[in-house]
């Protein structure tokens, strides 16, 4: 074979030595196929093209300037989604030079030009013998012709740099300016069955494990397909237990791709691994262990009885994604359509209707009349209730998040935009968000304070609106519906006056509709399907959409049983105040300590520091771009919930978090700066529905800006400029 | 560590680390930069810098003694765009005489001793800078100001 300066190498001709240029997976393919055991033939394309193609692209100036725009410690998982997928389309939207195509294409042309491949990621840092980090790069199976292999090439490249590396940069070391990723490029071997093999199975090391499915190994690996479980005797090969799960699906190739396909009723029925193929695993697993001298995970696949070595790779048990804590729960976020659509019913069909019966049920209770020891019970309950349900929501809400990125991925690959989030445009205007329903009745109610001077000027003199009016009959609705706002405005203290001066605010405002975008043709983004794709390309818009609209409703339903528990916590501050008596019985302390501490809002805190006699102030600040536009008008900052009533048409919201509880100032608000960051975020969402500039991910935003400051919002690049109060004006035309 | 804080030791390890800055200094209305060796003093409220008295930013000085320096740690390498700092200072700059720029003179030999027979030259003049307020930019677009009351 000719390899241009090489920039390919044969698997069978790596060695140890080449671990550098050709990444972990591909040594051990290598070292495996060297030593006679079956590797489906492939090659290596090294480090070396990966660093040519950022040197000949200027990827390599590109790269840093994304990946270091904000320190990763001040990063949210939102905004490693975010720069994942950025660096994703950088990748996508750049073409390998027609040089370098074409050294590559005459090496592979004569071997894969007719035959579907796998084209997986080979990074030097990704499987060393003190720390496995398998699955953070991606790896694409029965890929077809020339073309789609380079195509994949840099997708896996971009890879190297996916949101759940970066999770990990430290331990990979990551760095733009000396990272680089290997890829391998082998024969598709269409398994009957396949599977994965352990040295030591968890938990019971003196035993091995295999997992087996019918077809691809790529549904056990994303976790659709729940595979058949063997425990053997490594010695004799002794199956001593065996777990079958009902089966379902398997993972088959397809049209340029793999699918979840129903299994045909034998295969139900039948284990994908005798007792005596399982024994040719185990052997075979015990000469990867022979051959590099330590326990294995291994890959395999059985075709016409023939066994092959996907991957093998040793099993650590140091610092790896087994470990528990934030990162785990973060790996878990990434799922499949299928996946989705389980978590969609779940929500929609089981948690959001039984978060509103637990609401309506504690809604239905009269605090006033409970006796104190009944109200203390009746808090920690509440609390109890919120706390499942906010369990319920980090375990299932969120991950369902991952539909709206999912969509982009497919988006973003089928029809390369320039902007990565273009994708966003075929979510928004979904008018099943009920921030945005819960908007409109507002504009309503402030529509009829609008028509009505006489009504107007009472309520701001601080007369209630008479309790028969159809005002008040309105307002009560929208309660009943939405919920009482005055809680979401520091409850008893903001009261009904919060909420009042709200809609008069929003009765005197010009333009508080959401903007009537045209939503662009959803038929360009099924265009890009062949035919026998369109199902799926709908379900994954359906899905798309659904994750859209549920990231911010799910936050409402919560927001709901947030509510019952402040009223309960208001009433027993309203007892204390009244009674002086700071020891509510049976009122457990750190309760207590809640209560009394809402009865005292927080102090302001310092904004502007002071270093060596210096006065310090922020004059430019660095975020995300989350809503297209610029915008310029005066600071609020929300420090504590009174600040949402103070709120006028206009200003800039600036906050630490948006919680879609608040949203409803967003329709007055001329910009929307935030120290949480993403493009996904609640804040983003909304701002995109009303057409307003966002900027989100600004660190320390609500202390290094002041109310009343004046701010331009550029949201085109992310930045917020920030002037004292008294320069406002002329200035900054 | 907050945000405020790294800004603070970032601007510190600027204007006391880097050995040289480059001053703008004014013809009437026509700016004029030169490359100048500094010393700063610990609280960043006074700059040093040293010029023949023939040069043209000693003659600009003379007619208009409001001064900006820019202070970098650049490397010249992409990465600067992410990973650079640089802090521009704006003040008033007066030529010492006396006392005063034998202190002055002190401080500037400390952080350039290799500089001590340029500095002995009569001919040679010693500024200082009281600074009136520092821009600090980091990661390209952020930018902190630093205001010193006189």
């Amino acid at each position: 074979m000719k390899q241009p300066s090489g920039l390919i190498i044969p698997l069978a001709d790596l060695t140890a030595n080449d671990l550098s240029r050709a990444g972990g997976k591909g040594v051990a393919l290598g070292r495996l196929a060297r030593a006679g055991l079956p590797v489906p033939p492939g090659i290596c394309i090294t480090t070396d093209v990966y660093k040519q193609y950022l040197d000949s692209t200027g990827l390599r100036q590109r790269l840093p300037l994304l990946l270091e725009r904000k320190p990763f410690s001040e990063m949210r998982w939102e905004e490693l989604w975010d720069l994942g997928l950025r660096v994703r389309a950088l990748f996508l939207n750049t073409p390998l030079p027609l040089g370098l195509a074409a050294d590559l294409t005459v090496v592979m042309t004569p071997l894969f030009d007719e035959l579907p491949v796998t084209v997986r990621s080979s990074a030097p840092a990704e499987d060393s013998a003190s720390a496995s980090f398998a699955g953070l790069h991606d790896s694409f199976v029965n890929v077809h012709g020339l073309p789609a292999i380079l195509d994949h090439l840099r997708l896996v490249w971009a890879s190297l740099w996916s949101d759940r590396a970066l999770l990990y940069r430290q331990e990979l070391g990551l760095d733009p300016e000396t990272s680089a990723m290997a890829v391998v490029v082998q024969e598709l071997v269409v398994g009957d069955c396949s599977g994965v093999a352990f040295s030591r199975c968890p938990g019971r090391e003196e035993l091995a494990v295999i997992e087996t499915v019918w077809g691809l190994n790529q549904g056990l690996v994303d976790g659709d397909v729940e595979p058949d479980r063997l425990l053997l005797e490594p010695a004799s090969g002794k199956v001593i237990e065996r777990h079958s799960p009902p089966r379902m699906h398997a993972c088959r190739a397809t049209d340029g791709g793999v699918h979840l396909a129903p299994l045909p009723p034998m295969e139900r029925e039948t284990t994908p691994l005798s007792d005596m193929a399982a024994v040719r695993v185990l052997d075979l697993l015990h000469q990867a262990e022979d051959l590099f001298g330590a326990p294995q995970d291994l890959e395999w696949t059985l075709r016409d009885d023939t066994l092959f070595a996907l991957q093998s790779r040793p099993i650590t048990t140091s610092e790896t994604p087994k470990e528990g804590g934030e990162r785990v729960w973060y790996l878990s976020l990434h799922r499949s359509i299928a996946s989705l659509k389980g978590l969609r019913q779940t929500i929609e069909e089981e948690l959001l209707p039984r978060m509103a019966g637990d609401a309506d049920r504690l809604a239905a209770v009269n605090l006033v009349a409970l006796d104190d020891a009944a109200l203390a019970v009746a808090i920690v309950e509440r609390q109890q209730v919120l706390d499942c349900w906010e369990t319920s929501y980090r375990e299932v809400c969120i991950p369902m998040a991952h539909g709206i990125r999912l969509f982009g991925q497919v988006y973003n690959d089928r029809l390369r935009p320039d902007d990565p989030f273009a994708f966003l445009d075929l979510l928004t205007g979904d008018a099943g968000l009920l921030a945005v329903q819960r908007n409109r009745e507002l504009l309503e109610l402030a529509g009829l304070l609008r028509d009505d001077s006489n009504l107007a000027a009472r309520l701001r003199n601080g007369v209630k609106p008479d309790p028969g009016s159809a005002f008040a009959s309105a307002l009560a609705g929208f309660t009943a519906r939405f919920g009482d706002l005055a809680w979401v405005m520091g409850g008893a203290t903001g009261g009904l006056e919060g909420v009042t001066t709200l809609l008069l605010e929003m009765a005197a405002a010009q333009h508080t509709a959401p903007t009537s975008r045209h939503r662009p043709d959803e038929g360009i983004f099924l265009n890009a399907f062949a035919p026998f794709e369109q199902e799926f390309a709908r379900e994954l818009l359906e899905i798309g959409r659904a994750s859209y609209r549920l990231r911010d409703n799910d936050n409402l339903f919560i927001g709901r049983l947030t509510e019952r528990l402040q009223e309960a916590r208001d009433e027993a501050a309203r007892r204390l105040t009244v009674q002086n008596n700071h020891d509510l019985a049976g009122l457990p302390a750190p309760v207590r300590e809640r209560v009394t501490k809402r009865l005292t809002p927080a102090a302001a805190t310092a904004r502007n520091q002071r270093s060596s006699g210096a006065r310090l102030q922020a004059r430019q600040l660095v975020g995300q771009p989350a809503g297209p536009g610029l915008g310029q008008g005066t600071a609020r900052v929300i420090s504590n919930p009174y600040d949402l009533a103070s709120f006028k048409t206009g200003e800039i919201l600036v906050c630490d978090a948006v919680d879609p509880n608040m949203t409803f100032v967003v329709p007055l608000a001329g910009g929307i700066v935030e120290r949480r960051g993403g493009m996904l975020i609640h804040g983003a969402i909304i701002a995109r529905e009303y057409g307003i500039p966002c900027v989100t991910g600004v660190p320390e935003a609500t202390q290094l800006i002041r109310t009343g400051d004046w701010l331009t919002i550029d949201g085109f690049l992310g930045l917020v400029i920030i002037s004292a109060a008294h320069l406002q004006g002329g200035s900054h035309g | 560590m907050t945000d405020m804080s790294v800004k603070n030791n970032i601007l510190h390890e600027l204007c006391t680390g880097q050995p040289l800055a480059v001053l703008a200094t004014a013809a009437g209305c026509a700016p004029y930069a030169s490359l100048v060796a500094v010393a700063m003093t610990a609280n960043l409220r006074q700059l040093y810098f040293a010029t023949p008295r023939a040069t043209r930013k000693w003659a600009n000085l003379a007619g208009n003694r409001q001064v900006s320096l820019l202070i970098d740690n650049r490397s010249n390498e992409v990465t600067d765009f992410s990973r650079a700092a640089a802090a521009t200072i704006l003040g008033t700059a007066e030529e010492l005489a006396g006392t005063g720029r034998e202190e002055g003179l002190e401080l500037y030999l400390a952080r350039h001793p290799h500089l001590a027979e340029f500095t002995a030259s009569p001919s040679c003049a010693l500024f200082r800078v009281q600074v009136a307020s520092i821009y600090l930019v980091t990661r390209f677009h952020n930018v902190m100001e630093f205001h010193f009351s006189s």
